[in-house]
């Protein structure tokens, strides 16, 4: 693989990713990830929803009209988040419940329109291809730490095995109820932000 | 009468867009840096919510749902079109918001000004389609009461980001350690703010 493209697809997992940095795609997901299964079901639909809306609006990106892109955009969008959405219902139901219409709302998620709009209309189809796995699983990390520490934390399990042994509970352990309640989440992304921007200070905001 | 009151009240606080779902973050934490714009925003997204959700319930209603059709003749009783919901939701969305768009921009070109570049970004603000994705999965009795949740998510939008702007504009004056500031003070603010939202959820009406 070349230089640039593998910086293309490694640059958004630390350095440049999609939540911590970026500011994309904070919506639709943090309500699911009060377990880790969840999370990682949604990480992979972005991830796949990303990658490829971003190699079809690149193969596109000649022949939209710039006034009306934004909804050619969310059209190509929905379909494939609908194609997610069935595939979901028919392999893995009970996930599918859980997320309810977390699902849906990939369409709305910013990081697919923001690379859409940054990377896709402007690159061969290619490297927006990469770029979107990319981003995707920059977002998919983040998720699914929040998910591992509020499952673990939370329910003591870790995708529904228990973790933390019943010797624990007995000497008098408990699970944290905070941890299950969504602004929690807020709260464990925002250590995450304090520890990625403590180690690399180019990453600091300054006003 | 009671029930509109109900549902408006619940989508406000108990219900409410950002705090309990984290919809339309992205824009909450992209523009909550001064009072003024972001007020015209959720003024904004309050609009495109009121109209839009009524559109997509008789949508919803009359073309997708299974049998919705069937006013059509008795041969399209069964026809089950619910997998197209997400595109038509976000169609109507995105078209009605190119649509104020261009009002806006005819007939308040001041308000236009002051809004440009937040317009188009309303129609990819997820607490639009999140609330014509609730709508969809609360099932509504009638139209007016989808117009009343559309409402009341909107207010609560607007609600929780005025509040948030005005926490940001004083946080200027306080001294954040510096990897928190900007970004992860933010985030803190706003789960804090979201816990006190908790508080109302106990609330019976």
């Amino acid at each position: 693989m070349k230089e640039k493209n593998k910086i293309i697809l490694f640059n958004p997992l630390s350095k440049n990713n999609p939540v911590t940095v970026q500011m994309l795609g904070i919506c639709s997901a943090l309500a699911v990830t009060s377990k880790l299964e969840p999370s990682i079901i949604m990480a992979i639909s972005v991830v796949a929803v990303v990658a490829f809306s971003n190699l079809i609006i690149s193969l596109m990106r000649r022949s939209i009209p710039s006034r009306i892109r934004i909804i050619v955009q969310l059209v190509v969008v929905a379909a494939l988040v609908t194609i997610i959405n069935e595939v979901l219902k028919a392999f893995a139901y009970d996930v599918s419940k859980q997320l309810s219409v977390f699902v849906g709302l990939i369409i709305t998620n910013c990081i697919v329109m923001g690379r859409l709009e940054a990377f896709a209309l402007g690159n061969k189809p290619w490297p927006s291809f990469l770029d979107g796995i990319g981003n995707g699983l920059g977002y998919g990390i983040i998720l699914v730490i929040v998910g591992f520490f509020r499952e673990l934390l939370g329910s003591g399990t870790l995708l529904n095995y228990r973790v933390i042994p019943q010797a624990a509970y007995d000497a008098g352990y408990l699970n944290n109820g905070l941890m299950i309640l969504p602004p929690m989440a807020l709260i464990v992304v925002a250590c995450i932000i304090w520890i990625q921007r403590a180690k690399d200070k180019n990453l600091q905001e300054r006003e | 009468m009671q029930e509109y009151l109900s549902t408006f009240t619940r989508s406000v606080f108990m219900e409410n867009m950002l705090f309990a779902y984290f919809l339309g973050m992205c824009s909450f934490l992209a523009i909550s840096k001064n009072v003024k714009t972001a007020f015209g925003l959720g003024i904004a997204v309050t609009f495109v919510l009121f109209i839009t959700l009524p559109i997509n319930y008789l949508l919803e209603n009359y073309v997708l749902k299974q049998g919705a059709l069937s006013w059509l003749g008795a041969s399209f009783a069964t026809v089950d079109l619910s997998f197209l919901s997400f595109i038509i939701f976000i169609a109507v969305v995105a078209s009605f918001v190119q649509l104020l768009e261009m009002i806006i921009e005819r007939f308040l070109p001041a308000l236009y000004n002051s809004l440009g570049i937040f317009l188009p970004l309303i129609a990819v603000n997820c607490a639009i389609l999140g609330a014509c994705l609730f709508m969809q999965q609360k099932d509504f009795p009638n139209v007016g009461i989808a117009t009343v949740y559309g409402l009341g998510s909107g207010v609560g939008w607007l609600l929780a980001i005025t509040g948030m702007a005005a926490i940001r504009e004083k946080l200027q004056y306080s001294d954040v350690p510096k990897p928190l500031k900007g970004l992860g003070i933010a985030f803190i603010i706003t789960a804090l703010m979201g816990l006190g939202f908790m508080s109302f959820s106990g609330i019976k009406i």
